[in-house]
């Protein structure tokens, strides 16, 4: 029963629009035991870092995409043998092999364009593995009627675009090339008309990275800085950013706070932050402002009788950001709140979020103010219409009118927020009323409030 | 031409040939007076009589023996099993007796047995099995699963007329939820001939029984993906030149049944698309079936033991994008 059986390690779908993820660390070698469900590779997608677990029981005996390589979806990344098994022979030659010149050539492109090509040689056992790699790629597997047709017709698979998982090329993209060749030089005999179709294949490697000139570092971009930087700059390139600010005294938050942190810790093991109150405070408030909390589709306003609040959280080493989303905040007291901010920024932390978790916000918060910051002009998430930041709470002499009447100067934690909205459709005075309602919430609510 | 529902297309086809040919008798439990406990043979025992509609003993043995018996002897029973799950009790005779015997003395068995059989409503493990591919793997034994009404009378005829003993299949979960266009004259359908349920060009779905609707309706909700669905209608003669042809021209195979996944037999129909058609296979053949396990009386259980729509959804989608 356990003979020959091999488990695929393929890159997974993490959510429906993501199309290719990055190989961003093996947790196990060749030759390692790994059990069904353990960690066995990190991946990384423009939407979320994931561990993959094994889909199997047994030996690591074949790692096919290596560490900094960006593949699509559904690309067979390595393989789980017998346990006890070794490292996979190669697959003997079949009639699949006519296309092994420009898979080659393919891997060696993807390769170097990868850090991979700078290791030394025979440096350590990835690299001493890869010639099989090459050979058990399965991106170009050859189906039984695939293979039959090319040998009839004379073609190189390879040079056929696939339609099918993983790139493979499908009967269908054999049938419709075959017949597109035909269509375009019917007097040619057909086994001679793949070989210029071979030529621009090999002729045309893909550009490789930029060579580094003197102390200059080039390393390539992982997914999520790819993702990160297409989403700022497609922001940008969509809403009219305009950012209004406003200074809240938070004496009442922090004497709720201040009662309330001990409790919420003993019983609820729940660290109660100021972001707690903000998030409570700015869900009710949306709920006056509406178009705060809305999008526009087209040349429609889509406005929304739930919260899904973002939140924007910075993963450690700078290695990224990423704003999971807390779904219909509006429905959680202070406690749930704060357990919910706590276990999105655990998770984003350690990389076990879920494709679901970074989907359907509504409405963001960026808190760059654990580290000192007391103003900014963040960029919105789209397709959302605002995005609150909020900063350092900090001590400042504040002027107040005493029990007489009397103008006097007082110490008091004052805490800066900002709404940058999009002026396309929440207008100066709109958003002006959304900050001055939240900050009236966070100045009187009483702790029975929230 | 008139509607009837699958079992009324069995009961009115075994009228038929009862009244068109003496040597048609009845055997089973609970036939005779009571009717059958699904009432195919209701009111047959006031019209043809108590030698002709026999109430037998609560023995598979003696129903399967004592048509065997009377087969030998120049005449055409038709025995029923109250659940297929039953015949177990009368292997003996069926296996041991009835399939040899024409290979061991030259002597014609022409005997049919009727096999209530299926799961979906809550039978559990003694009355819910499909064991046709336990039959098919007997030499000398036929075996058919119609799908349809008008395919009922069609095979039960030709069973009645086929000189070996032929096991028909009869899907409990088929006889009133399915109603079809029955000519009213005597007509057979040909043993191991296959049916185009509908054709299609990118996955082909061979199945059989109450399978064919299950693929029917996960082909409809795949709206973008030409599906064609081969009905077996027969398991042993099968149809392979119909499976080969469809699956050479769709290039990806999902077999489906409802019996449990190993050593059923869309394992035989899968080996052999794989020896004959091997050249023309754009995916691995893809077998849907019950797990290994007996089956569940709960409900849920029971739904999830065996093939519903979205897993066939699932399956052919899978094929569709491999």
């Amino acid at each position: 029963m356990a003979t020959g059986t091999a488990v695929d390690v393929v890159m997974p779908q993490m959510g429906v629009s993501v199309s290719e993820g990055t190989v961003t660390k093996w947790l196990k070698s060749v030759g390692d035991h790994v059990d069904a469900d353990e960690s066995i590779v990190e991946i990384s997608t423009d939407k979320v870092d994931t561990e993959v677990p094994s889909p199997g029981t047994g030996t690591l005996t074949e790692i096919l995409v290596h560490e900094g390589q960006t593949v699509a979806v559904g690309t067979l990344l390595g393989r789980i043998g017998d346990a006890g098994a070794g490292p996979a022979a190669p697959p003997p030659p079949s009639g699949a092999s006519v296309a092994e010149p420009a898979t080659q050539a393919a891997t060696d492109a993807a390769t170097t364009a990868s850090s991979e090509g700078d290791a030394a040689p025979g440096e350590d056992r990835v690299t001493a593995a890869e010639p099989e790699s090459h050979d058990g790629h399965d991106r170009t597997f050859v189906s039984p009627v695939v293979a039959r047709i090319a040998a009839e017709h004379g073609i190189d698979p390879a040079s056929v675009p696939g339609s099918g998982r993983g790139g493979r090329v499908t009967k269908k993209d054999m049938l419709a090339f075959v017949e597109r060749q035909q269509g375009a030089t019917p007097a040619v005999p057909a086994p001679e008309i793949p070989a210029p179709a071979r030529e621009p294949a090999s002729a045309q490697p893909p550009p490789g990275p930029p060579q580094p000139e003197g102390g200059e570092v080039v390393e390539p971009m992982n997914a999520m800085r790819r993702g990160i930087a297409e989403h700022m700059r497609r922001s940008l390139d969509t809403a009219a950013h305009v950012t209004s600010a406003i200074e809240v005294d938070m004496s009442k938050v922090v004497a709720i706070r201040d009662r309330l942190k001990p409790e919420y810790q003993r019983s609820y093991g729940v660290n109660l932050t100021y972001l707690a109150f903000v998030a409570r405070a700015t869900v009710e408030t949306l709920r006056d402002w509406p178009w705060v909390n809305a999008e526009l589709r087209g040349e429609s306003i889509v406005t929304h009788n739930y919260v899904n609040l973002g939140f924007a959280v910075a993963l450690e080493g700078g290695k990224g950001l990423i704003v999971p989303v807390l779904k219909h905040a509006e429905g959680l007291n202070l406690l749930g709140m704060a357990r919910g901010v706590a276990d999105l920024a655990e998770r984003a932390r350690t990389k076990k979020l879920l494709p679901d978790d970074v989907q359907g916000g509504t409405f963001t918060i960026t808190n760059p103010g654990s580290f000192g910051t007391f103003h900014g002009t963040p960029i919105i998430n789209q397709p959302q219409s605002g995005i609150l930041g909020t900063y350092a709470v900090v001590k400042r002499p504040w002027v107040i009118r005493d029990e007489n009447g009397n103008d006097a100067i007082a110490i008091r934690p004052i805490m800066n927020l900002t709404l940058t909205y999009d002026h396309r459709l929440v207008d100066g005075a709109y958003a002006g009323g959304f900050l001055h309602d939240l900050r009236a919430r966070l100045e009187t609510s009483g702790e029975a409030d929230y | 031409m008139a509607e009837k529902t699958y079992l009324q297309a069995i009961s009115d086809g075994l009228r038929q040939e009862m009244r068109r040919d003496k040597r048609v008798i009845v055997i089973g439990e609970d036939v005779g007076v009571y009717g059958g406990a699904f009432k195919v043979t209701l009111g047959f025992q006031e019209e043809f009589g108590p030698w002709r509609v026999i109430d037998a003993p609560l023995s598979e043995t003696a129903i399967l023996g004592g048509a065997t018996g009377a087969a030998i002897m120049g005449m055409r029973p038709v025995a029923e099993m109250q659940f297929a799950d039953f015949i177990s009790c009368g292997w003996d005779q069926l296996v041991t007796v009835a399939a040899k015997q024409r290979w061991r003395a030259g002597t014609p068995i022409p005997i049919t047995v009727r096999l209530p059989s299926g799961g979906g409503f809550s039978g559990g493990p003694f009355h819910s099995q499909n064991p046709e591919s336990s039959f098919a793997h007997i030499p000398g034994l036929k075996c058919v699963c119609p799908a349809t009404p008008a395919d009922a009378k069609g095979l039960l005829i030709s069973a009645i007329e086929d000189p070996n003993p032929v096991l028909f299949f009869e899907h409990k979960h088929l006889y009133r939820r399915v109603k079809g266009e029955v000519p009213d004259e005597r007509y057979t359908t040909p043993i191991g001939e296959a049916r185009l349920h509908q054709e299609g060009d990118d996955v082909t779905v061979v199945t059989w029984g109450a399978m064919v609707y299950t693929a029917a309706e996960a082909a409809a909700k795949l709206g973008d993906l030409s599906v064609e669905i081969v009905d077996l209608r027969s398991v042993m003669p099968w149809d392979r030149e119909a499976v080969l042809a469809s699956v050479r021209k769709t290039s990806k195979a999902l077999v489906l049944h409802e019996d449990t996944r190993s050593g059923g037999f869309g394992a035989e129909i899968a080996a052999t698309i794989a020896e004959e058609a091997f050249e023309h296979l754009d995916a691995p053949i893809k077998r849907i079936a019950a797990p290994d396990t007996p089956v569940p009386f709960s409900p849920p259980l029971e739904q999830a033991f065996i093939p519903q729509v979205d897993d066939v959804v699932a399956g052919l989608r899978e094929l569709a994008e491999y």
